[in-house]
């Protein structure tokens, strides 16, 4: 048995604990379970829920639309993440340099990540706008003829990537700053003795040096991508011809749209499972290339 | 002692979060005999809430012991809101429904049947309305909903551009060969003015294919003839006017312009839209009028309706219908429509409907109802979202190209059955 004092002392941590305990509780625990029971049934908010089992997974696994979700994610992930961490370690590096205007230009790229997702999707749309925006107009100075973004399927998923890279560029960038000056300085100038090149110090030095970092960020980046919906609800609503429909954006709609709670929250397990898979083989293989420097 | 203290805290909490969670009941009968009615509705938007104001002082001036609580949502998120009403018991005692959504409410029971209490009304006569515009808010031979307002689309033309082309006005015999002929000579390049516009979308095919004897299911909604050489001939038509005939404007030459936006500025000379437009296109620097559509085989024009439900579970169903009943057919009620250019109230009484044709522009108000008699009403199915954001897609692909209307009609064919099977 735990001792008089033990006991108050659980009470007290336990009291202050209380607020925000109940606020997950009431809005994010309870819901969650919800959804999994609702997953099994049928229910369109009018009538009450009816049990099926596992007919709504099934039903998954038949709708061509949600593997056609699932394959317009990855492809969103796959034209994402990469281009994001290279744009993002590169400002990086030339902000941890000194120079002047260092502190505007770091709150600078930082700006996008403080906006509102849809304030930027709206002032992205405009700019993609193929007649009067100014990204073709900007192309049409290189004697580029601009496509139709949004309007075009070939370019539309595109079109959000960039979207997206230029939101989030700042929060990636300042992750890797702070990954780099934790770097100590005794490295660069031992590998500068023996002669090291600029290159062969970014490849050995930062490189490894960056991979706790850059795994921080690779897990959190992929668990929010996996999760992309406000640009795309915003520019395209999944169009045009269903070439920029997403998982959350096919979860929407089912629960939205069709009031089909049980499909959608099936649809909303399943994605969870899949983040859920991908995040645990990260953990794995980071012993493979995560150098923690002791 | 301290210890019972920090007890007598949390339970204190506890209650505060227990109690906030369980909502007040502000419906219902207080102790002086007052009926509170929650309204939750779409139809005022922003323009409108005044005229709803207007509506509520006149009911409650003729029934002082019933009081009406509204509740306002954009068309976007009312669905939504209102579900989530129903499903946390807490559902308004009268609400709006279009048409195309009235279906499955009624369907699911959600719904209070009217007819018990039109019985025992003896002020009300069902003949006070508009009889087709009644007859769509009933679900299997009864009466679920109240009409109140509807609304339809017709040919809307600029008449200086027709002047100056030196065209003949559409009029009642055009087909789609005249028209066509027409915007030919309409369409300038030049000036970016261009002979016709309709948009290619689920509401305009369901209209534009019953314009040539065509429909998306059979009459009892069991069999799916949307793929048929009518329908293809149809969709046909509708991209030859702009990718062959050059007569309308592409997404890509109206690059993100609204078509009403079009019209105003005279770059449109002939527009298929909703006679909720009458308002917008009040000010604009040249004549328009409006005429019917002109068809291919036959005539067909959309017809949209609002009406009023009674939600299965209120406790005021007496005051509820009244409510209704006065949104519906009350003179009062359709005066303030009518005078605010709101939607048209369905009511069949002569002298204000002849205040409303009395108004210009447009002149032809008359077009307005000489169209419901080729009204065609969305072919509704349970699955009606689903069924329009999939049309969506596969005109979508029509129009990028991506597909003939061949392939789409037979996509849609093949989705459409498990819609509808489901």
């Amino acid at each position: 048995m735990v001792g008089d004092k033990g006991w108050k002392k659980w009470l007290v941590i336990s009291f202050f604990l209380l607020p925000n305990f109940i606020g997950f509780l009431v809005f994010i625990g309870i819901p969650i379970l919800t959804s999994l029971g609702l997953s099994f049934t049928k229910w369109d908010l009018l009538s009450t829920p009816e049990f099926i089992g596992f007919d709504n997974y099934k039903g998954i696994i038949e709708d061509t639309e949600f593997w056609s979700a699932l394959k317009n994610t990855l492809l969103f992930i796959i034209a994402y993440l990469p281009t994001v961490l290279i744009v993002a370690l590169g400002i990086a590096m030339l902000l941890n340099k000194n120079m002047k205007g260092r502190a505007f230009f770091r709150a600078a790229y930082f700006i996008p990540v403080v906006s509102s997702w849809v304030a930027v999707s709206l002032i992205w749309k405009w700019l993609f706008n193929p007649a009067y925006g100014l990204v073709n107009y900007f192309l049409s100075w290189f004697g580029f003829v601009g496509p139709d973004w949004l309007q075009d399927p070939q370019w539309a998923m595109i079109a959000i990537v960039l979207t997206s890279v230029w939101k989030d560029t700042g929060f990636v960038m300042v992750l890797f700053l702070a990954g780099l000056q934790n770097i100590s300085e005794t490295y660069y100038e031992a590998a500068e003795i023996d002669g090291a090149s600029p290159i062969k110090k970014f490849l050995h030095i930062t490189i490894p040096l960056l991979t706790p970092t850059t795994f921080f960020i690779l897990i959190i980046s992929l668990i929010n991508s996996f999760q992309v919906f406000d640009q795309v609800m915003i520019m395209t609503e999944g169009g045009p011809a269903g070439s920029t429909t997403v998982l959350v954006q096919k979860i929407y709609n089912h629960a939205f749209r069709y009031f089909e709670m049980g499909y959608a929250s099936a649809v909303s397990w399943v994605l969870f499972l899949i983040i859920f898979i991908v995040t645990l083989i990260q953990n794995r293989l980071q012993k493979r290339w995560v150098d923690y420097e002791q | 002692m301290k210890k019972s203290g920090i007890w007598a805290i949390i339970f204190v909490l506890l209650i505060g979060i227990i109690a906030g969670c369980s909502s007040e009941q502000s419906t219902g009968t207080s102790k002086d005999g007052t009926v509170t009615l929650k309204y939750f509705a779409f139809s005022p938007g922003e323009d409108h809430e005044d005229e709803l104001k207007a509506m509520i002082a006149a009911f409650e001036k003729k029934n002082p012991k019933i009081k009406v609580d509204y509740e306002l949502a954009s068309f976007d998120d009312y669905f939504t809101k209102l579900q989530t009403q129903i499903a946390g018991n807490n559902a308004p005692d009268v609400f709006e429904l279009n048409y195309e959504n009235f279906v499955s409410y009624a369907s699911k029971g959600a719904l209070l049947e009217l007819d018990p209490l039109i019985e025992k009304d003896t002020n009300f006569n069902p003949d006070s309305i508009n009889k087709k515009a009644y007859e769509a808010f009933q679900y299997d031979g009864k009466q679920y909903g109240m009409v109140e307002s509807f609304s339809n689309v017709v040919l809307f033309y600029n008449k200086d551009l027709f002047d100056k082309a030196g065209v003949e006005y559409p009029n009642d015999s055009w087909t789609w060969k005249e028209e066509l002929a027409a915007a030919e000579k309409l369409t300038d390049k030049k000036n970016g003015v261009w002979g016709t516009y309709s948009p290619v979308q689920f509401w305009e095919f369901y209209k534009t294919i019953a314009q040539n004897g065509g429909s998306i299911l059979n009459e009892d909604k069991t069999e799916v003839t949307v793929n048929s050489p009518e329908n293809v001939e149809t969709l046909t038509w509708m991209m030859d006017k702009m990718n062959k005939y050059h007569v309308t404007p592409t997404e890509k030459e109206m690059s993100g312009q609204a078509n009403e936006d079009l019209f105003k500025a005279g770059k449109i000379a002939m527009l298929r839209t909703g006679i909720w437009m009458f308002d917008g296109f009040k000010d604009v620097p040249f004549k328009w009028d409006i005429a019917l559509e002109p068809g291919n085989t036959q005539k067909a024009h959309h017809f949209f309706a609002n009406g009023l439900a009674v939600s299965k579970k209120t406790k005021n169903a007496e005051a509820a219908w009244k409510w209704a009943q006065f949104m519906s057919s009350s003179e009062e009620a359709a005066k303030i429509r009518i005078d605010s250019a709101w939607e048209l109230p369905a009511v069949s009484n002569d002298a204000l409907v002849k205040g409303y044709l009395e108004k210009s522009p447009p002149e032809s108000r008359d077009v307005v109802f000489k169209a419901l008699d080729t009204l065609v009403v969305p072919p509704v199915i349970e699955e009606w979202s689903k069924m329009t954001d999939m049309f969506g897609k596969e005109l979508d692909k029509v129009k990028l190209g991506q597909a003939t209307p061949e392939e789409a009609l037979k996509n849609v064919e093949k989705e459409l059955n498990t819609l509808i099977k489901k």
